[in-house]
């Protein structure tokens, strides 16, 4: 239970945002910067803790978006099952898009570029195939009650994805305490090493993989019961697929924050960009690229992993103090 | 004289031990044009230490990938606690019970030595607490118990070899494969690991390990194995296969056996 305090601390705080906000701007923001730290949490639980590398998680994102929409619009589905659905099958994805790479034995830079070829795949055939409404896009049906899980305020909305966030918050932190995460860990930093001491590497990177394309997939979900629309360059463009590993990445891979704090960062970046600069095509992704650099560069584990080492620097200068004290 | 085994004659193991922990029988390991390991047999005991040793590229590490389940053999058999485990993955032989660490060291560099210890011992505890426990005390059994917090990549060699070691038996192996973990440590060095080694052959863990520093072959292996290109040239306890003449050819190159004789003779 200790172990969970930081992210109900966390979550209360962030639940009292709309209380003392009203503007729908700052609440608009925020929904969306939440959104994308749920899908980059998604990452982050394959990417960050088992080192495996997707360019292609907007596979999962579009898949969970597609069905939701899809249930609602073309078989009158109600939204809430709906939603599941769309996360079931997300992860189900994510079991198939697996076992066919990892049973291949593809690593790092392979396991990437195949993680982007299906999202690049499907991205084609949905702008063609009937049932995504191909080039169209599907268009859902405004209806603003809670049974049908849109909300007239922003505040409600953000308070559900929020809820999603804390969910995915809570997950990572309980896969960090298992022995599933502490193998997943020892698969990212040395996979033969883990195999010798009994880890099946290729068992724990499918069951991340599974639970990464779903939390991946309820970002989709979430995402066009807020806008109500969704295209296949929205759904698997590779823009969702750079953002949910910038953010973790950006936050601290590995860290059950790093999402959250990497989305905050670059969505607040981002959109600071825009004011300046007005809202040029491409700008956002000229911005992600500076900081991915300057992360790169100058805080290889992330802000998260800054933070970390100057705390762990103060408290050595600290006993260094009192030692001469 | 030592019984010298001949590359391709099977030996009768039933008429000198009784059941041993692990037997190796006629393994090949063909990489394309290159033979590897060439019909090798060999035996370890429960409860000894035995030793393999070789030139360089005499296909020792090989073997032990082969017998770890890293390499699939082109042929032979591999049989532990009387079953057949020929080509059974790292995972599942290291659940059975055979763990092994590796030449070059592979620390879980981003961890710390506690968390590297701890993915061995949840092979055998699936619960955190149990775990962290059964990993301190391996940690402190090998002699990491002052630095349990530290980064793995702090560690000097000396460290990550008995790190390596400490991984393993985290796993509570039956049968233990070391990879040289000696090589690199100075004689100080050795003198502290090697009590740590007999003490695991006392507690009932069986070893085979791979060695080039002689003097602890010598003190702690019950019963030698040579390998030269591929082929078990010799075996014997380790004072036979020091005298013997193939194993000193295959060390010093041909007719080194001869000059060095006469002085043998004296």
């Amino acid at each position: 239970m200790r172990a969970l305090a930081p992210i109900a601390a966390v979550v209360m705080a962030l639940a009292a945002v709309p209380l003392l906000v009203n503007s729908n701007v700052v609440l608009n923001f925020l929904v969306v910067t939440l959104m994308i730290a749920l899908a980059g949490q998604g990452w982050n639980i394959l990417g960050g803790y088992g080192g495996q590398y997707s360019f292609g998680h907007a596979a999962f994102f579009g898949t969970g978006a597609y069905v939701n929409a899809i249930l609602q619009v073309r078989y009158g589905v109600n939204a809430w099952p709906g939603f599941a659905a769309g996360i079931a099958v997300g992860a189900a994805l994510g079991g198939i898009i697996g076992v066919l790479t990892f049973r291949s034995g593809l690593r790092g830079s392979y396991f990437a570029l195949v993680t982007l070829a299906f999202a690049e795949v499907l991205r084609i055939v949905a702008s063609v195939a009937p049932i995504t409404g191909a080039g169209v896009g599907t268009l859902m049906k405004l209806d603003l009650r809670a049974q049908a899980m849109q909300f007239q305020s922003r505040a409600a909305f953000y308070w559900l994805i929020l809820a999603l966030v804390a969910a995915s918050l809570v997950i990572a932190r309980l896969i960090e305490r298992s022995r599933f995460g502490v193998w997943l860990i020892a698969v990212r930093e040395n996979e033969d090493a883990a195999k010798a001491l009994g880890v099946n590497a290729a068992h724990v990177k499918l069951g991340a993989m599974v639970v990464s394309a779903a939390i991946t997939a309820a970002a989709g979900c979430f995402y066009v019961q807020y806008f109500l629309f969704i295209d296949s360059g929205i759904a698997y463009g590779t823009r969702i697929s750079i953002e949910a590993l910038l953010t973790p990445i950006i936050g601290g891979a590995g860290t059950v924050f790093g999402p959250l704090v990497g989305a905050l960062v670059v969505q607040a970046l981002g959109e600071g960009a825009k004011l300046v600069a007005g809202d040029a095509p491409g700008l956002s992704l000229i911005v992600y690229g500076c900081i991915l650099v300057l992360v790169i560069a100058f805080a290889p584990h992330g802000l998260i992993g800054l933070i970390d080492g100057a705390r762990r620097r103060l408290s050595r200068v600290a006993k260094l103090g009192a030692a001469h004290g | 004289m030592a019984p010298v085994v001949a590359c391709r004659a099977s030996p009768n193991w039933g008429l000198r031990m009784a059941e041993p922990l692990l037997s190796v029988d006629r393994v090949s390991c063909r990489f394309s044009g290159l033979l590897a390991v060439n019909a090798a047999s060999l035996i370890v005991p429960a409860g000894r230490v035995t030793a393999l040793i070789g030139p360089n590229g005499a296909g020792k590490t090989t073997l032990f990938a082969i017998i770890s389940g890293f390499q699939r053999p082109s042929d032979g058999v591999v049989r532990y606690q009387g079953e057949t485990v020929t080509g059974l993955p790292p995972h599942e032989l290291a659940r059975r019970g055979i763990a092994r660490t590796f030449q070059i060291v592979q620390p879980f560099a981003g961890l710390s030595v506690r968390e590297n210890i701890l993915v061995g011992a949840h092979l055998r505890h699936a619960k955190r607490a149990e775990a962290l426990a059964a990993a301190d005390i391996v940690g402190c059994e090998v002699g990491l118990g002052d630095i349990l917090d530290r980064s793995a990549d702090t560690l000097t060699v000396a460290g990550r070899k008995r790190l390596e070691l400490a991984r393993a038996l985290a796993t509570e192996p039956k049968l233990l494969l070391l990879d040289e973990v000696l090589a690199g440590l100075n004689p100080t060095e050795i003198r502290d690991i090697a009590p740590i080694i007999r003490g695991l052959c006392a507690r009932g863990i069986s070893i085979l390990m791979i060695e080039h520093v002689m003097q602890a072959v010598m003190s702690l292996s019950q019963h030698v194995f040579v390998l030269a290109e591929g082929c078990i040239i010799a075996e014997g306890t380790p004072a036979e296969v020091a005298a013997n003449r193939a194993v000193v050819e295959a060390y010093l190159g041909h007719g080194a056996a001869k000059k060095l004789g006469g002085a043998h003779d004296r």
